[in-house]
C-alpha cells in the first residue's frame, strides 16, 4: 500500500516536471495539442461517468458542452469586446458590463450546464437505451437552436470572438488531474458502486434499495457539470466559439474516445483521449493533397475522420470492450506484469 | 405482518393474479406453490412495488403500501431474490453485498465521493457486515471473486444473501431451489430455518421442490391461473382433490 503511494506521488511529481518542461520548450502548436487532450480527458470522463459506469447511453454532451462555453465566455469577456461582439444587436443590459474573475465564471458554467441537465433529466432519464440517446440528441438541438437564435443574449450565429485565453497549460491540466480524482473517488464509492449496479441490472438495483432514477440523476447532472468545465475551457483555449462548434459531431469525437479506451476505464478514458487528440493531428496530413509518384490526389477533407471510423469499427468488431475494458491502471498490476514477464524469460533460459 | 387484501393484477384481458387475500405472521415461513404461469411471480412483484395492483390493498406492518416504488419498499423492510438469478456481473462477491449495504448506510454522494469521516465509519461497518454474512453462507473465501464465477448453487446463496444485506424483516425467495440437485435443496431447506431464526425473519417462498415447500412451510397457499384454489398446512394441501387436479389433472 504504502509503496503505491509513493510510486503515485513520484509518478505525479516526475508529470509536472515534464509538463513545465514542455510548456517551456515546446511551440505553441504541440502545447495546444498537449492542453487540448487534458480538455478532452475532461470530457471522456464526463461521457463515461455516463456511458460506462450508469449504463445511460446520452448523445447530448454537445449541448452542455455548449452551455458552458458561452455562460463562461460571455461572465469574463470585457465590455468592450462586447460591444464589438455584438453589433446586429445589442447584448441584454444584465450581461453587458458583468465581467467575473476566470475561476468563478467557470464554476458558474458548469453549474449551468448541470442545471439544464436538471430541467432535461426529469423527462429524458424515464426512458432507456437508444430512447434516451435520441432524446438527449434532441435537447443536445433544441440548446444548439436557442443559441443560434437569442441574437442578444448569445450573439446568434455569429458566435464569440476574443474570449479571454485563460486555458493554459497549468489550468487545463489542473483542471483534468481534478477530474480523474474525482472520477476514482466517486466510482470506487459506495454511490459508485450504486451507479454500477444500475448499468448491470436496474431491476435488482431496485429491489435492493437503490433510488434508481435518483442515481441517474445525479448521474446525468455531475457528468453535465463535467462537461460544461470542459467546454468553458475549450472555448477559453481557442478563444471563438459559435452555435456550429457543438454539433453531433463533437459528441461524436467524445464518445469514440470513451468507446476506444473502454466504457467504465478511467485509464481507458485517460490514454484514448490523449492518443485521439494527437492522433487527430499527426493523421492531418491525409486531408492534404497527396502525391504517390503516379497517383496523385487533391486534398480529401476529412479522409482522417474515415480513419477513426475504421479504428471504431476494428474495436467494435474485435475489441469490444476498448482498449482497458472496465479496468483500471493500478501499480500492482504493472509490477504484477513485469514480474510474470520476468519468470517467463526465467523459465525461457533453464 | 404482511396482509394483501383482495389484490388483483391484470394486464389488459389477463388476469395474471386475481383476489389474493394472503397473511403472514412474524417468523413463519409460507410457500406459494402453483403450476407454471399461475402467476406466483406477478404475485411477487406486486407485492415488492414492480407492478402497481389493478385492485386491492398491501398492507405490511400496518402500513399501506400498494403502488409504492421498490426501492422504498425494500426499504421498509421487505427483500427478494429472483427467479432467474440478477446478480451484478461486472463487479465481484464482496461488491454486489455492498451496494445492497447502500441502503442502510444513509450517505449522500457529496459524502461518499469527498470519503468524509462519517462515511469511512460506515463504509468500514458494511464491509464487516457483508463479511459477517458472506461467512455465514461459506463464501468469504470467494468474496473477491467475480459474481459470475461462481458456481449455481452458490450464485443463489449470495442473492440470498444480498437481500439479507438490506436487513429485511420480510423475505421473499422466488424458488431458491432451482435447478439444484436433491443435497443442495436439503441444505438450501437447513439454510431457509437458520437464517429465519438467526435474523428474525418472515419468509415467503416460491416453489416447485415439492420436498422443500413441505419440508419448510408451516402453511402455504396454491395459485392455479391467478385464483387460490387452496390454503392450509402441508398435510392439507398434499389431500386436497382441487390441488391435485391442479397439478396432474383429472379425468
Amino acid at each position: 500500500m504504502k509503496r503505491n503511494t509513493l510510486l503515485t506521488i513520484g509518478a505525479l511529481t516526475v508529470f509536472a516536471l515534464m509538463l513545465t518542461f514542455a510548456d517551456a520548450t515546446l511551440g505553441r502548436f504541440t502545447i495546444r495539442i498537449l492542453n487540448l487532450s487534458a480538455i478532452y480527458i475532461i470530457l471522456a470522463l464526463s461521457l463515461n461517468l455516463l456511458n460506462g459506469f450508469t449504463g445511460l447511453f446520452s448523445l447530448g454532451h454537445a449541448g452542455f458542452m455548449a452551455v458552458g462555453a458561452y455562460v463562461s465566455a460571455l461572465l469574463t469577456m470585457t465590455p468592450a469586446q462586447k460591444e464589438m461582439n455584438f453589433f446586429l444587436q445589442p447584448i441584454v443590459p444584465f450581461l453587458r458590463t458583468v465581467q467575473l474573475p476566470f475561476i468563478i465564471a467557470i464554476i458558474i458554467a458548469g453549474l449551468c450546464a448541470a442545471l439544464v441537465a436538471v430541467v432535461i433529466g426529469v423527462p429524458a432519464l424515464r426512458l432507456r437505451d437508444d430512447y434516451l440517446a435520441i432524446a438527449t440528441l434532441g435537447f443536445a438541438e433544441i440548446i444548439r437552436v436557442l443559441i443560434t437564435n437569442a441574437q442578444s443574449l448569445t450573439n446568434g450565429a455569429q458566435g464569440l470572438k476574443g474570449i479571454p485565453k485563460y486555458s493554459t497549460t497549468w489550468v487545463v491540466w489542473g483542471a483534468a488531474t481534478i477530474a480523474v480524482l474525482f472520477m476514482l473517488a466517486l466510482v470506487r464509492s459506495s454511490y459508485g458502486r450504486t451507479m454500477k449496479a444500475v448499468r448491470d441490472d436496474e431491476i435488482a438495483a431496485e429491489a435492493m434499495g437503490v433510488n434508481v432514477f435518483k442515481v441517474k440523476s445525479t448521474s446525468f447532472v455531475i457528468s453535465s457539470f463535467m462537461a460544461g468545465i470542459g467546454g468553458a475551457l475549450l472555448g477559453h483555449m481557442i478563444s471563438t466559439i459559435d452555435p456550429k462548434m457543438f454539433t453531433l459531431v463533437l459528441t461524436f469525437n467524445i464518445l469514440l474516445i470513451v468507446v476506444l479506451g473502454g466504457n467504465g476505464s478511467i485509464t481507458g478514458s485517460v490514454i484514448a483521449a490523449f492518443m485521439v487528440t494527437v492522433l487527430m493531428e499527426a493523421l492531418r496530413f491525409l486531408d492534404m493533397p497527396m502525391d504517390f509518384l503516379f497517383i496523385k490526389t487533391d486534398g480529401l477533407p476529412g479522409l482522417r475522420m474515415v480513419i477513426f471510423s475504421i479504428l471504431l469499427m476494428i474495436v467494435v468488431l474485435y475489441r469490444q470492450r476498448g482498449l482497458m475494458g472496465n479496468k483500471e491502471f493500478s501499480w500492482d498490476l504493472v509490477f504484477g506484469l513485469f514480474r510474470r514477464k520476468h519468470s517467463a524469460q526465467k523459465g525461457g533460459r533453464s | 405482518m404482511i396482509k394483501t387484501e383482495a389484490v388483483s393484477m391484470r394486464f389488459g384481458g389477463l388476469t395474471a393474479v386475481s383476489d389474493l387475500n394472503v397473511t403472514i405472521e412474524k417468523n413463519e415461513i409460507v410457500g406459494l406453490i402453483g403450476p407454471n404461469g399461475a402467476g406466483k411471480t406477478t404475485a411477487f412483484n406486486t407485492i415488492t412495488g414492480v407492478y402497481k395492483p389493478t385492485e386491492g390493498r398491501i398492507i405490511f406492518k400496518g402500513i399501506d403500501i400498494t403502488g409504492i416504488k421498490p426501492h422504498r419498499i425494500t426499504s421498509l423492510g421487505i427483500a427478494r431474490t429472483f427467479q432467474n438469478i440478477r446478480l451484478w456481473k461486472d463487479m465481484n462477491v464482496l461488491e454486489n453485498v455492498l451496494v445492497a449495504c447502500h441502503l442502510r448506510m444513509n450517505v449522500g454522494v457529496f459524502s461518499s465521493t469527498l470519503h468524509l469521516p462519517h462515511y469511512l465509519k460506515r463504509e468500514k461497518k458494511s464491509r464487516e457486515f457483508a463479511m459477517t454474512l458472506l461467512d455465514s453462507v461459506g463464501l468469504a473465501d470467494q468474496a473477491q471473486e467475480p459474481s459470475t464465477s461462481l458456481p449455481y448453487g452458490k450464485q443463489r446463496r449470495l442473492e440470498i444473501v444480498r437481500a439479507l444485506a438490506t436487513e429485511p424483516s420480510l423475505l421473499l425467495l422466488d424458488e431458491p431451489a432451482a435447478g439444484m440437485n436433491p443435497q443442495e435443496s436439503m441444505e438450501l431447506m437447513d439454510f431457509i430455518v437458520k437464517i429465519r431464526d438467526q435474523y428474525d425473519l418472515t419468509i415467503l417462498l416460491i416453489e416447485h421442490h415439492m420436498q422443500v415447500v413441505m419440508g419448510v412451510c408451516s402453511r402455504m397457499y396454491v395459485l392455479d391461473y391467478g385464483v387460490t384454489i387452496a390454503h392450509g398446512t402441508p398435510q392439507q394441501i398434499r389431500n386436497d382433490p382441487k390441488v391435485i387436479e391442479a397439478y396432474l389433472g383429472v379425468d
